[in-house]
């Protein structure tokens, strides 16, 4: 039986992306005791599958290692992985917390010596890398995953694979039976840092995502250039590993559009600048980028890498909401229908690869919420005195860029405080 | 700490004990002077931990030595913040980083001896950090600016029991929020204008007892360090009083973009062109009615607003930036027209309507319900007149054309109210600004600049990760923002100045090395004040007495040790690394003799991206010479040149430094750490001449933590070239 150690005084944190983490570290490190609640099996959330960050292209693993150096340390910080929140009662300096925790039918002293994962066979699909990989049925989820500890995939359970791990193990860390429990424990104060998830893009039906073999996702393309993943970072096309030089960005993919997400995500234009230079870095004077906008959202400082990227003659802006993607079979080019609305003119140009900036949606449904809370219209948590002491923290708050969910979760880990030192009657 | 007892640990467990001998291992250990040593099948289990803690709590053991896995595995478990300890790196390190098979086996042995015998020298040179004295606990808060943004701030920070000092220069509070008449809605279904609020938290400061309220007031001298910051604050009577803070925030805001710089757009040569600033002064006087043009009094039928005005823009004079709240403000601007009077044309002329997010994009659908133009086109001149004529070029139509209208706004600029930047190239500046802060720091008087004037962090993960410990900027002096941002940033940057107060108390690092203990110590009779340390901190924290002898403030220090690797005569050390905690470990690396034909690669990689880059490379299976011996290092600021000239003095073959990216994008936390390393790095060609040495024996990388493939390759480059032009020549 998991234990938490937790009193009204301690600040549950839900969500261990980046802003969930930045808040529990922030508090943890003001001094107060803090349990960290994480769906996946290890902490990093979607910023730990991106390649780089804009504008400064630099590595998110570089601060992820950073955050997970901090957590290692703190004394005042409990993680729990692979773990949902499924209620919390109560109120702001008292709340009771019910939390499902999955079986990861490995025990938490595994070293993370890897001879289970080499012990079994069997291949899933990698969500790490969005299924566009194969990983074990017994598998560390990336190189620098926190805790480092391996998962047994539920799949083989009950099967020679998983009896295959169990033996493997020379520390007796693997346990096949282990099964999903639920803990209750204390807290004063609550942070909601759920995040967010990238749109559906098979509901944007006139781009063909689920036809087109060679139209992804931003979120993919990621993946694809990340040295770490699938291809090695080598960009090449799905439909027959191609080089894909004519790439077409295609924004707002699902926002700002009343058949699918009613707001902006403001991440989008930026990303995809950002993505445009891994086309540009990757081919040179031979790549061909053009990129399908509304508005280019770049504001405030990231306006110079804007013009940074207008700078670079390999890549076009059209200003068009791009009609429909048709496949052309005998290349399997997806070719882009549409009217540029600049000088209105049609177009049907061919691309060796298309990518949708698909929006960003909140990861938890309006009705699945384990607490009452203050929804807007698009779903994202709204600041008001009927939440009481829950908080949101970044993405689950508004569609937010890295910096700006880091500062928002800074100011959540404020609040929370606030909360607790009343409790525990503080005087600065 | 009364006597120094030593003790290694090593793990057999995840292959070590079958790939390597450990029976050797454990003599070397011994050899090494560790008192006992101990193997375990699996050290990191509750067994062994606890049997290391029997050994600390009753044999009392003081040093210990953990040989196992990388010092990044299971720090959870082999936490003993009791005792000093070190980690050999043999799983990643070794076994993970060398090929299996019989013919490779006496090199890997060789290298798992080396991390022995190395990691037993580190601690012995190690002691466990000792609280200086110098620690205070001051929890009362300083805040710069009475805007929007610095009221947020001492509210935040008051609901959790700080007591707030906010400072104001002018007679007021409110800052330009004060001026307008709404703002742009915080709350669903976000379509309306909301109060302002600014009142409300002018009351609810007032009936504060935590905040105190100084108007008129500046600051004329900061002195000291998180903890104790003593601030003289000076009343425009000419009354000074000196107070103590343990933490500040600086929310000194903006100053509006000076749109005389745009006479093009008719700004000064009619009174009907205004600012979007000016135009929320006019339209609060109005007190709810009819919003009447300057020039003549009439009710403006027609009113254009003309976006990114001088800004956006490379033009000499013009801001090159986005201030990224000007969209939504002027969608706010129309809506005031449009309610007094729906039958009002407004019209917004943008290149990109930048409305961000769930408000942002609500907002503006809002405005075009309320029948808002917003043209795609751009602004080549306003004529004045009567009626102002508007010249753009509309981009949908691709065509030059005219508007005419009533009233012309122009939605200008933030530019940063930031003091005057430390690190400013000589001559860059043309119009000295006034200090804000006045810091008595050895490196100037304010918070350095980022780019434009803005003090902004550099880091996209680290907003707050400040350049001057315990100061955090927040609003739109760190970067440009709307209302909403900078409330949440004031939030944050109070959370931050908070958590600096009180970890100081604790004599706690700041970030990244959040709650290190330990503290640059400084042997003053061995200094000849060169003050190398003193200018190259990156963070400001140290000051020079009056015999230009460095003082150090240990709360402001980030515990980089910059000033470590700066210092000629090694004077400056942390206890639990120094120069003696990484010289020994070199010193302890065992130089084969030359006729044995095996060379030695001293490698010292930056702890957070090159050393995790390496083993990531192991985890992956990526093989690396076995001649290689690999030092963790804080940062290579941290390097000693001492270290680099000893190990070729001693027969090193070579030697490689692993740091972040150093250019203006860089990467590293400690700022200029890895750019001194390079600078310092580039002095040491004619030493390497004068010890009759090849230049390419000695080498810096820039190494990013995804470089996987990259630093093996760049280890094993290094082997082939030794293998070319051939041993040292200073081998015994």
């Amino acid at each position: 039986m998991t234990e938490v150690i937790a009193t009204n005084e301690t600040i549950l944190v839900v969500g261990g992306g980046i802003s969930g983490m930045t808040a529990a570290l922030e508090a943890a490190e003001t001094g107060k005791r803090v349990v960290l609640v994480e769906k996946r099996p290890y902490l990093g959330g979607r910023v730990s599958q991106l390649y780089r960050y804009f504008p400064k292209l630099c590595f998110p693993t570089c601060g992820l290692e950073i955050n997970q150096r901090r957590a290692k340390m703190n004394p005042n910080l409990t993680i729990l992985t692979m773990a949902e929140v499924t209620d919390i009662s109560g109120q702001a300096g008292d709340y009771t917390a019910t939390v499902k925790l999955a079986p990861r039918f490995v025990k938490d002293h595994c070293t993370a010596c890897g001879a289970c994962g080499e012990a079994v066979t069997q291949k899933f699909d990698n969500e790490f890398d969005y299924g566009l990989s194969k990983r074990k049925g017994a598998y560390l989820p990336h190189r620098m995953a926190h805790p480092q500890r391996y998962v047994i995939d539920p799949r083989i359970i009950g099967t020679e694979e998983g009896e295959k791990a169990k033996a493997a193990c020379k520390y007796n860390a693997v346990d096949l039976d282990m099964q999903e429990e639920s803990i209750q424990f204390k807290a004063g104060a609550v942070i909601w840092a759920t995040g967010w998830q990238p749109y559906d893009a098979n509901k944007i039906q006139p781009y063909g995502y689920d036809r087109i073999k060679n139209v992804i996702t931003s979120v993919e393309f990621e993946r694809l250039c990340d040295p770490t993943g699938p291809t090695g970072g080598k960009l090449v096309r799905p439909s027959d590993g191609r080089e894909a030089k004519r790439v077409a960005f295609i924004q707002c993919a699902g926002s700002r559009d009343r058949n699918h997400l009613l707001h902006c995500s403001r991440i989008c234009c930026m990303a995809t600048l950002k993505q445009t230079t891994y086309v540009t870095e990757a081919w040179g004077n031979t790549a061909d980028v053009s990129v399908y906008y509304i508005d280019i959202r770049a504001i405030d400082r990231f306006e110079d890498f804007y013009a940074k990227v207008q700078a670079n003659p390999q890549v076009k802006f059209i200003k068009s909401k791009v009609a429909s993607i048709v496949e052309d079979r005998g290349t399997g080019n997806p070719v882009l229908h549409g009217v540029d609305t600049e000088g209105y003119r049609r177009y049907a140009d061919a691309h060796d690869l298309v990518v949708l900036a698909v929006g960003m949606q909140p990861s938890v449904d309006a009705d699945r919420f384990p607490v009452q809370i203050r929804l807007n219209s698009e779903g994202f948590i709204e600041a008001a005195p009927e939440n009481g002491g829950v908080f949101a923290a970044g993405c689950a708050s508004d569609a937010l860029d890295v910096n700006r969910a880091v500062q928002h979760a800074t100011a959540a880990a404020l609040r929370a405080i606030q909360v607790v030192n009343r409790v525990a009657g503080v005087e600065g | 700490m009364s006597e120094k007892k030593f003790a290694g640990y090593i793990c057999t467990g995840c292959g070590i004990g079958e790939r390597l001998k450990t029976g050797q291992l454990e003599n070397i250990a011994k050899k090494s002077k560790m008192g006992v040593v101990k193997q375990h099948p699996m050290l990191c289990s509750q067994e062994g931990v606890t049997m290391i803690h029997s050994d600390i709590t009753n044999e009392k053991v003081t040093h210990i030595m953990i040989a196992a896995c990388s010092r990044r595995a299971k720090v959870e478990a082999f936490n003993f913040p009791e005792v000093a300890m070190s980690r050999a790196n043999l799983r990643e390190g070794v076994i993970w980083s060398r090929p299996d098979g019989k013919e490779h086996q006496e090199g890997t042995q060789e290298m798992a001896a080396d991390y022995i015998r190395m990691a037993c020298a580190e601690v012995r040179s190690m002691t466990p950090p000792q609280p200086s004295g110098e620690q205070v606990l001051v929890k009362r808060l300083l805040v710069v600016g009475g805007g929007i943004t610095g009221m947020t701030a001492a509210l935040e920070s008051a609901a959790a029991g700080y007591a707030v000092t906010i400072v104001e220069k002018s007679g007021a509070l409110g800052g330009h929020a004060a001026e307008m008449s709404r703002r742009v809605p915080t709350r669903s279904p976000y379509a309306e204008p909301e109060d302002t609020g600014i009142a409300g938290m002018i009351v609810a400061i007032s009936q504060n007892s935590r905040i105190e309220v100084l108007l008129n007031t500046t600051i004329t001298r900061t002195s000291g360090a998180p903890g104790r910051f003593a601030v003289d604050l000076s009343s425009e009577s000419g009354s000074t009083c000196t107070e103590t803070f343990g933490a500040i925030v600086q929310a000194t805001g903006f100053r509006p973009y000076d749109a005389a710089q745009l006479p093009e757009l008719g700004y000064g040569k009619s009174p009907d062109v205004i600012t979007g600033l000016e135009l929320e002064r006019l339209v609060k006087a109005t007190n709810g009615g009819p919003i009447k043009r300057p020039s003549d009094g009439r009710v403006v039928q027609s009113v254009a607003f003309v976006q990114c005005a001088g800004q956006r823009s490379g033009k000499p004079g013009h801001l090159p930036y986005c201030s990224g709240f000007c969209c939504t403000a002027s969608i706010k601007q129309a809506l005031y027209f449009k309610t007094q009077n729906p039958g009002c044309d407004t019209t917004v002329l943008f290149s990109d309507l930048r409305t961000p997010g769930v408000s942002g994009e609500d907002f503006y659908r809002a405005g075009q319900e309320k029948q808002v133009t917003f043209s795609k086109g751009q602004v080549a001149g306003v004529i004045p007149g009567q009626t102002l004529t508007v010249k753009f070029k509309d981009l949908i139509l691709n065509e030059d054309t005219t508007m005419a209208c009533d009233l012309v706004v122009l939605a200008t600029g933030m530019v940063p109210n930031s003091g005057p930047d430390p690190y400013a190239a000589e001559g860059s500046v043309s119009v000295p600004v006034p200090s804000i802060l006045n810091l008595e720091y050895r490196q100037g008087t304010d918070l350095p600049h980022l780019k434009y004037g803005f003090v902004d962090s550099h880091f996209i993960c680290f907003p707050y990760e400040t350049r001057r410990t315990g100061i955090y900027a927040a609003g739109p002096v760190r970067r440009p923002m709307d209302m909403k941002q900078a409330q949440d940033d004031a939030t944050g940057a109070a959370l931050k100045a908070i958590q600096a107060a009180e970890n100081a108390g604790k004599g706690m690092a700041a970030h990244p090395r959040s709650g290190d203990l330990s503290f640059p110590k400084f042997r003053k009779e061995g200094c000849t004040q060169c003050k190398r340390c003193t200018v190259e901190c990156p963070f400001g924290a140290i000051n020079e007495d009056e015999n230009r002898y460095p003082v150090f403030n240990e709360s402001r220090c980030r515990r980089c040790g910059t000033c470590m690797g700066a210092c000629p005569v090694r004077v400056i050390s942390f206890e639990n690394y120094s120069i003696e905690t990484v010289g020994q470990q070199i010193k302890n690396i065992e130089m084969p003799d030359a006729d044995e034909e095996k060379p030695r690669i001293l490698v010292m990689a930056c702890e957070n991206d090159a050393y995790p880059a390496l083993d990531m490379a192991a985890m992956s299976g990526i093989h690396i010479s076995p001649y290689a011996r690999i030092v963790p290092v804080r940062c290579l600021g941290s390097v000693s040149l001492n270290w680099i000239t000893d190990s070729l003095n001693a027969g090193f073959d070579g030697v490689i430094l692993m740091g972040c990216r150093k250019d203006e994008e860089y990467q590293c936390h400690y700022v200029r750490g890895s750019a001194i390393a390079h600078e310092r790095l580039s002095k040491v060609g004619d030493t390497l001449q004068g010890m009759s040495l090849e230049v390419e024996r000695v080498a810096v990388h820039e190494v990013a933590i995804t470089d996987i493939g990259r630093a093996p390759r760049i280890i094993n480059e290094m082997a082939d070239l030794i293998g070319k032009i051939g041993l040292s020549p200073l081998k015994f």
